[in-house]
């Protein structure tokens, strides 16, 4: 899959010397879900902003599809759709007027066809000529999304897309992404919300104060970075371990339950030597229970160290 | 140059001022029509001839030019502090456009506008008083160079200001004393020999005396002056109206 978007040692700082990106270097690759996760003030609205072109750079390259950001500012913007973090609309146009405003700023010829089905795959038709101050939130967010859709960009920016909607909407906006995603368009996402990128992603990366702490694929990061918890439940109560477990690194809790993290690139141990160890004690079991780190708990171990 | 965003921009100002019609025209005219009840017929009756010329009639291309300047000021700072203020803003600058599309976008609607006022003014003063107009080409280039500059210079107040008082304090307290003071009602002449002097440091008067030079063939300083000082401001505008994109002044951090 070749690269759509590609970020060379990216550093932003701003007048008042705060440092917001440092020497970020990043491939976005062709039709892909990127999702972009990091604690508030880490950078990711920094650089998205800087990527659309509403934030000077500092130092660095950008290229989107191949074109400079700079130098060729206007081939590289126009690959881009942009969907801000907050609902930014004129409340006196209407989501027709709006969109068919978005397609003509970026130049390109009238295409109502288009239009009309860009606003019935985000169900806005019915709401097409009413004036936007009318609509819900949730349907002025998805006017952002038909606005940045207008001129069929190549790359979507959604800069936290489902924040402050109510679950079902959230459950919608997912599946019009994937729709896009279907579509051919690739997607860059910034979420607070671990689960929707869990949910959509291909690849994630961490930006933690700045810098750009991982990329990964996100089946391969949930391998790699996650670890499982087993739970054994002892049939009769326990007043300590035994020694021959001591090497495994587990712990009793509650005098019943034998409890062990298990990773699975540095672990040399099995749950099956546990296991085996606890036959030859003569302990028996009655559960076991797994429970394996959620993308939310490797983000937290992430930002956190 | 992408002809069809400036005039997306363009025409949506346009459409603006449509949605604003009262307040955007009719409003203008209206002040306009009573300046010319209250000073052309009323008061104005009782002055002297002013260089020969009535003063109903002498005081049409100042009050022209009062409306033209306060026009071109709101709407050329209006036109680019709306998107700012309601964040809309966003779409202009990652849009694939130039800076200078940018700018001749708005301040081209902001000059169309003032310029249609003006005309709009000037055949409102036929119904009040007789108007001759000796260099009618002369007139729109005047009129043409003077929206322009003070569209340029709105568009400039309109990224400076931060909040909707700022928006309002040059023009109302540095624009419409300049321009009363700037010989819109008399000529710079008729003040003691000290004040002429001073009004001189005022540039309005220069657009003016310029402006009125082209309806009656005289004015407080020489026609040349008038389109140099124009000239002046407008260069100036631009450079200011440069650096603010190079920068990235109050657009892009």
């Amino acid at each position: 899959m070749s690269d759509i978007i590609t970020i060379e040692n990216l550093s932003k700082s701003y007048a008042s010397g705060v440092h917001s990106l440092h020497d970020v270097s990043l491939s976005i690759r062709k039709g892909e879900l990127f999702a972009l996760l990091g604690p508030n003030g880490a950078g990711k609205t920094t650089l998205i902003s800087i990527i659309c072109g509403l934030t000077k750079i500092t130092h660095g390259h950008i290229q989107v599809g191949g074109y400079d950001i700079i130098h060729q500012y206007r081939e590289a913007r126009s690959k881009i759709g942009l969907v801000p973090q907050e609902i930014t609309i004129d409340i006196f146009d209407s989501p027709w007027k709006t969109v068919r405003f978005s397609r003509s700023l970026f130049g390109l010829p009238n295409n109502d066809d288009y239009i009309e089905e860009l606003l019935k795959s985000l169900s806005l038709w019915d709401k097409r000529n009413q004036k936007m101050i009318t609509l819900s939130g949730g349907m002025k967010r998805r006017v952002m999304i038909a606005k940045a859709l207008a001129h069929e960009p190549q790359v979507l920016f959604l800069d936290e897309p489902t924040a402050g909607v109510d679950v079902e909407l959230r459950q919608s906006m997912w599946e019009q992404i994937r729709t896009l995603k279907s579509n051919g368009v690739t997607i860059i996402l910034t979420t607070h919300y671990i689960e929707e990128a869990e949910e959509m992603a291909d690849r994630i990366g961490i930006l933690n104060n700045g810098q750009l702490v991982l990329v990964e694929d996100k089946q391969t990061l949930m391998q790699r970075m996650s670890t499982k918890q087993v739970s054994i439940e002892l049939k009769d109560p326990l007043a300590t371990l035994p020694n021959t477990l001591t090497p495994f690194h587990v712990s009793l809790h509650e005098h019943k339950f034998i409890k062990m993290r298990y990773d699975f690139e540095q672990e040399t141990h099995t749950i099956a030597d546990v296991l085996d160890t606890l036959k030859q004690n003569n302990l028996t079991y009655v559960d076991i229970q797994t429970e394996q780190d959620s993308l939310e708990d490797i983000f937290v171990r992430l930002t956190k160290s | 140059m992408r002809l069809q965003s400036i005039f997306t921009i363009y025409k949506a100002e346009l459409l603006r001022m449509r949605r604003t019609l009262i307040q955007s025209i009719v409003a203008p005219i209206l002040s306009t029509s009573l300046y010319f009840i209250v000073f052309g017929s009323a008061i104005g009756s009782h002055i002297n001839e002013i260089d020969g010329i009535g003063y109903g009639s002498f005081i049409v291309p100042g009050l022209i030019m009062l409306s033209v300047l306060t026009q071109s000021i709101s709407t050329g700072s209006f036109g680019i502090y709306f998107p700012r203020f309601n964040g809309t803003i966003y779409e202009i600058l990652s849009a694939p456009m130039s800076y200078i599309e940018v700018v001749i976008a708005y301040v081209g609607a902001a000059t169309s506008k003032a310029f249609l006022i003006g005309l709009l003014i000037l055949a409102t003063s036929f119904a009040f008083t007789p108007v001759s107009i000796q260099n009618p080409g002369l007139m729109l280039v005047f009129l043409v160079l003077t929206c322009i500059t003070f569209s340029l210079f709105g568009f400039m107040i309109g990224i400076w200001a931060g909040n909707f008082e700022k928006l309002q304090i040059i023009p109302a307290l540095v624009i419409t004393p300049l321009t009363f003071l700037g010989g819109s009602f008399y000529s710079i002449s008729m003040l003691p020999p000290f004040w002429e002097t001073v009004s001189l440091f005022n540039p309005v008067v220069y657009l003016i005396s310029g402006f009125r030079w082209s309806f009656y063939g005289q004015g407080d300083v020489s026609l040349t002056t008038s389109f140099v000082m124009i000239g002046v401001f407008l260069s100036v505008s631009l450079i200011i109206t440069h650096w603010i994109f190079k920068t990235g002044y109050r657009l892009k951090p």
